[in-house]
């Protein structure tokens, strides 16, 4: 049984519809999106879970003129593990991450990042890739992914190219993609040798970060840090990977007074503000904490003593 | 442009302007009024609907995407027993005041005894983020976890 609705002018009620008119398109292949997305070049905006797109359009933000919405692209949403690297597609949720225990096994710091990010609803609703590309300096999945070295899988009707993940993030809103490209997946290579945690804070366990740190680390059983890669959110105008810590605290022991000295030198490196969620004076503080409790996270989770 | 749905049990086709969201098309067009319009930006989750049994939020989703899944309100689920054992549960212990949010928190309570992932106290918080501003969180968690306990058994 089919029921039929009378069409009602739904402009005229007391509704928060779009405020302004689009075209709509559901391409059904990879080809026929980046044919659109080359047409309508700059004019086009992709929609997948929408969870960063339609707040952006309801508050009148961005006014994009063309919505091409991928989300019946058919296999695009996979989590693969090969035998050097995890490819994640641009339709997997964050869900599906959390879910995933390919992730959990290989990437617990991007595991951690997920589980802190957004309500259930959002999470069942919002893609890594979107999150990505938001290119948010709070995205919480982008700090556990310069970590693991990441790269990013861009395709236009021109072809194929692929972008290191530092050098994907150009500011607060702004990606290396081109007009006409989209980013289909990300190729984590995995690390057997050490292991990564991710530590934020913020307001209430589903808010936007204050600041946040992930960290992948080989420590020797004794707590020396042999190699360490060291990323953090929320306190630049993107995410950024802090290499002068990570050169300083090189062979530097857990738990000891250089190592907070050598953390404490994070402040020539980062560039907080002040905003509604903090002061530019606490982020710089606690971003040293969250950086300290990561290594101390990692070393745990090397040893076995933590999930 | 034309959507087909299925809307708790029943199959709905209808024709959507393409910058509706589906808890307009929900509360407009079909009346179900249980979907409450909140903080239109998907942090509270006061409209909440569970499609194809997880929920998500229905103010930052357009109705054209959400073609051929099915969706679930309350109103779909009554005489259902996890439900109504929910239900129960809230009333007893006092954890609806003004009654707004109650709606979106007993799906996403539902979704979440329902598939194993609330089996105890602990669990509630990590699952249910709704947005409640009269109790305070305490007797909805207290209601969710007892209704996970009497499911999953896991405590007592």
């Amino acid at each position: 049984m089919v029921i039929e609705i009378p069409l009602v002018n739904i402009t005229a009620r007391n509704t928060h519809i779009i405020p302004f008119e689009f075209e709509y398109y559901e391409p059904r292949s990879l080809e026929e999106a980046l044919e659109l997305l080359a047409k309508f070049k700059g004019e086009a905006k992709i929609l997948a879970g929408g969870t960063d797109l339609l707040v952006k359009m309801k508050t009148r933000i961005i006014e994009p003129k063309v919505i091409v919405n991928i989300k019946r692209i058919q296999g695009l949403r996979y989590i693969i593990e090969e035998n050097e690297h995890i490819r994640i597609g641009a339709l997997t949720t964050l869900r599906d991450i959390e879910k995933s225990t390919i992730v959990e096994k290989n990437l617990p710091a991007l595991h951690d990042a997920v589980k802190v990010m957004g309500s259930i609803q959002i999470r069942n609703m919002a893609t890594l890739v979107g999150n990505l590309c938001n290119a948010s300096p709070a995205a919480d999945t982008a700090p556990p992914l310069l970590v693991y070295n990441a790269r990013v899988v861009a395709m236009s009707t021109r072809g194929k190219r692929f972008i290191p993940l530092e050098e994907f993030f150009k500011g607060p809103g702004i990606t290396a993609l081109e007009p006409d490209e989209m980013l289909v997946e990300v190729i984590v290579k995995k690390n057997n040798k050490g292991s990564s945690a991710f530590e934020k804070v913020s307001r209430v366990v589903v808010d936007l970060a204050i600041a946040s740190a992930a960290v992948y680390a080989e420590i020797s059983s004794d707590g020396v840090i042999e190699d360490s890669r060291v990323a953090v959110g929320s306190v630049a105008p993107k995410p950024i990977r802090t290499r002068i810590l990570e050169e300083r605290i090189k062979g530097l022991r857990l738990g000891s007074e250089e190592l907070k000295k050598a953390i404490y030198e994070i402040d020539r490196e980062i560039s907080p503000i002040t905003d509604v969620r903090s002061t530019a004076e606490y982020r710089r503080h606690i971003v040293k904490v969250l950086v300290w409790n990561a290594i101390e996270r990692v070393y745990r989770r090397i040893r076995g003593e933590c999930v | 442009m034309k959507v087909k749905f299925i809307l708790n049990g029943k199959p709905v086709e209808l024709d959507v302007d393409p910058r509706e969201t589906l808890i307009d098309t929900l509360r407009l067009r079909l009346k179900v009024k249980s979907v409450k319009r909140g903080c239109e930006r998907g942090e509270c989750g006061s409209c909440t609907v569970l499609i194809n049994g997880n929920p998500v939020v229905s103010c930052i989703l357009l109705t054209i995407q959400i073609n051929g899944a099915e969706i679930t309100t309350v109103e779909g689920l009554v005489g259902d027993i996890l439900l109504e054992k929910l239900a129960k549960n809230f009333i007893d212990n006092g954890a609806i005041q003004c009654g707004f949010c109650t709606p979106g928190i007993l799906l996403t309570a539902y979704a979440g005894i329902k598939q194993g992932k609330i089996k105890k106290s602990e669990d509630v918080k990590e699952y249910v983020n709704n947005l409640c501003r009269c109790t305070g969180y305490v007797k909805i968690i207290e209601a969710i976890a007892k209704t996970a306990n009497e499911v999953w058994g896991h405590e007592r």
